[in-house]
């Protein structure tokens, strides 16, 4: 039915309402939220003209959800927790899926971008420059592009010495980045304090928000609108011959070259196109939060972000976006609210099987196994549909000879 | 001054010497590399296109030197190859394969990609039409938007061929073109580089061992043996060398054939 147009349009529409009302109605459900972001889902796959699903997405993105925010605010922190995934995860995806440079220490920049607004939006710049600071907020508009340009160079200083490096080889080195990173963050706050160390940096100053917008509400406009930006910048560097040269090293670097691709800027490119999504992001969460210590930025979160990729499809764009969704949602809701339930049950003093829970050992304890479900369903993906959900089609256009079809559209 | 010269190209891998002062030229047309296997003929391609450096020797293709140029620049150039174990970047359509070859011809910026003004559509239009020409050339029109691991074996060959074009060579080096070809598709094939020639005064080198294809096609004939230039001439002064023979049949065969 979702590749019918006159069955998808009205089922669209009204999966948009059921879900905007079963929020409205029980905002603490998880399942309604879920209900609503399927909505979202079933509007990007359904057939209907572009236009029409714009309007869909637009009245979902900018009006249901600040609204739904309204009544739980803590589905919009997931709904911006999920736009900065998304980021990093399209990011990531230039290096990893269409370049195809295994990159297991990619929230170095993130870190690297987080850092650069902590130090100099906070008192901390102080102990470096004596004086003057936080700077004015609204200079983290514009620590928006220092962020981006530091990641950048981040990102090409860590391509240079790995440039010959390919595979196994290149995923060691970049994971000894991403903790070089970590553990430059935890421990330079001597000779001179730069970071404050495992203390962490806080208060870092929050941009001044228009019209008195609530903070959380403007931090998801925000987060949307980079992310906005970052598909559409994907999608032209990808759908370009830098996008070509990328998707070559990817497939043979021997052959890449011999064809006349320039291995070293192209790769540099990467890095530094990959590296500066994350340093933006990375500018936007530390303000955000208020708060960051290197704690934030561990291995851990590198390989959540590899797993979105991986799971919504290497190389794909739409992929990279769903991909970060469902680990974001799965982590922040899906797999706590389970554990919760379970511990209700287990105090409820529920007995199953003739084994009661609430004598379960500590060991066994509900919250423990959100990691292995999540563990579980990747190796799942992994085994049935290896290419992730929404995996990456290839661009095909007409080709005419005709002046007049010049104009041709990709499809 | 010839189109492409390489003089005493030597090359060492460790103890052994792969290729033995080797001296090549070409001024047009086309020209055969033979040799039985091991002969040192992809050793020498690699040397001319910059995946190796020479331990001594020099290698000109019309006004410069390649000698330590990097394979992307000897394709700038106007040097463009095809590999033996055909390399094509496999979960690319066909006429993406052949967009990438035409990078080094691309005159585009990063932000011009992410502006996407006229001027980058204006190229990027020109560019599928071109390679779609060139796929259309090499009869793959059918196929435009294939991935390359899906083509058949004779049409992959074909793609590369179409691959290597696209970067506007002056110069073409085709590792075993018609390797896993039929007689058929063969013949066409040597058609096809004859067109090739005459419209683009392009110069091409083969390596092949299809001995009807090498004397119908080729111009010059180059034969390596232990990585050491042991004869060259026409297809026919070739054929007819005893040590040519030698090398191919043993002492014992060369004996025998001679008249």
């Amino acid at each position: 039915m979702i590749r019918q147009p006159l069955v998808a349009i009205p089922a669209s529409l009204a999966l948009l309402i059921v879900s905007g009302l079963a929020v409205a109605s029980a905002p603490r459900s998880i399942l309604a939220f879920l209900l609503f972001q399927a909505a979202i889902l079933f509007i990007y796959l359904a057939a209907m003209p572009w236009w029409l699903r714009g309007a869909f997405l637009g009245v979902a993105l900018l009006v249901m959800m600040p609204i739904i925010g309204a009544y739980n605010v803590y589905y919009l922190e997931i709904a911006t927790q999920v736009g900065i995934f998304a980021a990093l995860a399209l990011g990531l995806n230039i290096v990893v899926g269409l370049a195809g440079l295994l990159d297991l220490g990619y929230v170095a920049f993130f870190a690297v971008g987080a850092y650069t607004w902590a130090i100099f939006g906070s008192p901390q710049a102080n102990q470096i420059f004596g004086g003057g600071f936080p700077l004015a907020p609204g200079w983290f508009y514009v620590f928006i592009f220092v962020g981006l340009a530091v990641a950048a160079l981040t990102g090409v200083l860590l391509g240079l010495p790995v440039l010959r490096l390919h595979g196994d080889y290149l995923a060691i080195v970049t994971l000894g980045f991403g903790e070089v990173i970590r553990v430059l963050a935890n421990n330079l706050d001597k000779p001179i304090n730069l970071t404050n160390g495992p203390k962490g940096i806080t208060p870092i100053g929050r941009p001044p928000v228009p019209f008195g917008i609530p903070y959380a509400e403007f931090s998801y406009f925000l987060v949307l609108l980079i992310v906005l930006i970052v598909i559409v910048v994907n999608r032209r560097l990808e759908d370009s011959h830098i996008g070509r040269a990328w998707e070559a090293i990817r497939e043979d670097e021997l052959a890449a070259q011999a064809m006349g691709v320039p291995l070293v800027r192209a790769k540099l490119l990467a890095f530094a196109c990959g590296a500066s999504f994350a340093g933006i992001m990375g500018v936007v969460f530390a303000a955000k939060q208020v708060f960051i210590n290197p704690e934030s930025f561990t291995f851990l979160e590198s390989i959540g972000v590899l797993a979105m990729v991986i799971l919504g499809g290497m190389g794909s764009i739409p992929g990279a976006v769903l991909g970060a969704t469902v680990v974001t949602v799965l982590n922040l809701q899906v797999l706590k609210g389970f554990s919760l339930w379970l511990n209700e049950l287990k105090n409820a003093g529920v007995v199953i099987l003739g084994y009661p829970l609430a004598s379960l050992p500590t060991q066994l304890e509900p919250a423990k196994y959100e990691r292995m479900i999540f563990g579980i369903i990747l190796v799942l993906m992994m085994i049935f549909r290896p290419q992730g959900i929404l995996p990456a089609r290839r661009r095909q256009r007409e080709i005419e000879v005709t002046a007049e079809e010049q104009k041709s559209v990709t499809t | 001054m010839s189109l492409f010269s390489a003089t005493g190209v030597t090359k060492r891998f460790g103890g052994l010497t792969a290729l033995k002062d080797v001296d090549f030229a070409l001024e047009s047309g086309i020209a055969a590399i033979i040799g039985p296997n091991g002969a040192g003929k992809t050793t020498l391609f690699n040397v001319f296109t910059g995946l190796y450096t020479p331990d001594a020797g020099e290698v000109r293709f019309a006004d410069h030197s390649l000698v330590g140029l990097r394979p992307d620049e000897i394709t700038a150039l106007g040097v463009c190859r095809t590999f033996q174990n055909i390399r094509l970047f496999k979960a690319m359509t066909a006429i993406e394969n052949v967009l990438v070859g035409m990078h080094a011809r691309v005159r585009l910026g990063l932000w011009d990609v992410l502006a996407r003004g006229p001027r980058f559509r204006g190229v990027e239009d020109e560019a599928w039409r071109a390679a779609g020409g060139l796929l259309e050339r090499v009869g793959l029109g059918r196929q435009l938007h294939t991935e390359a691991r899906h083509l058949p074996y004779g049409d992959q060959r074909r793609l590369e061929l179409a691959r290597a074009l696209a970067s506007r060579p002056r110069l073409l080096l085709l590792d075993e073109p018609t390797a896993g070809m039929t007689g058929a598709e063969a013949r066409q094939l040597m058609g096809l580089l004859r067109g090739l020639v005459a419209d683009f005064q392009l110069g091409i080198i083969l390596i092949e061992h299809n001995m009807r294809v090498v004397m119908e096609v080729s111009d010059r004939v180059t034969v390596l043996d232990h990585g050491e230039k042991i004869a060259e001439g026409t297809p026919r002064e070739v054929q007819t060398n005893p040590r040519v023979i030698e090398a191919y049949l043993g002492r014992r065969g060369a004996a025998s054939a001679a008249p």
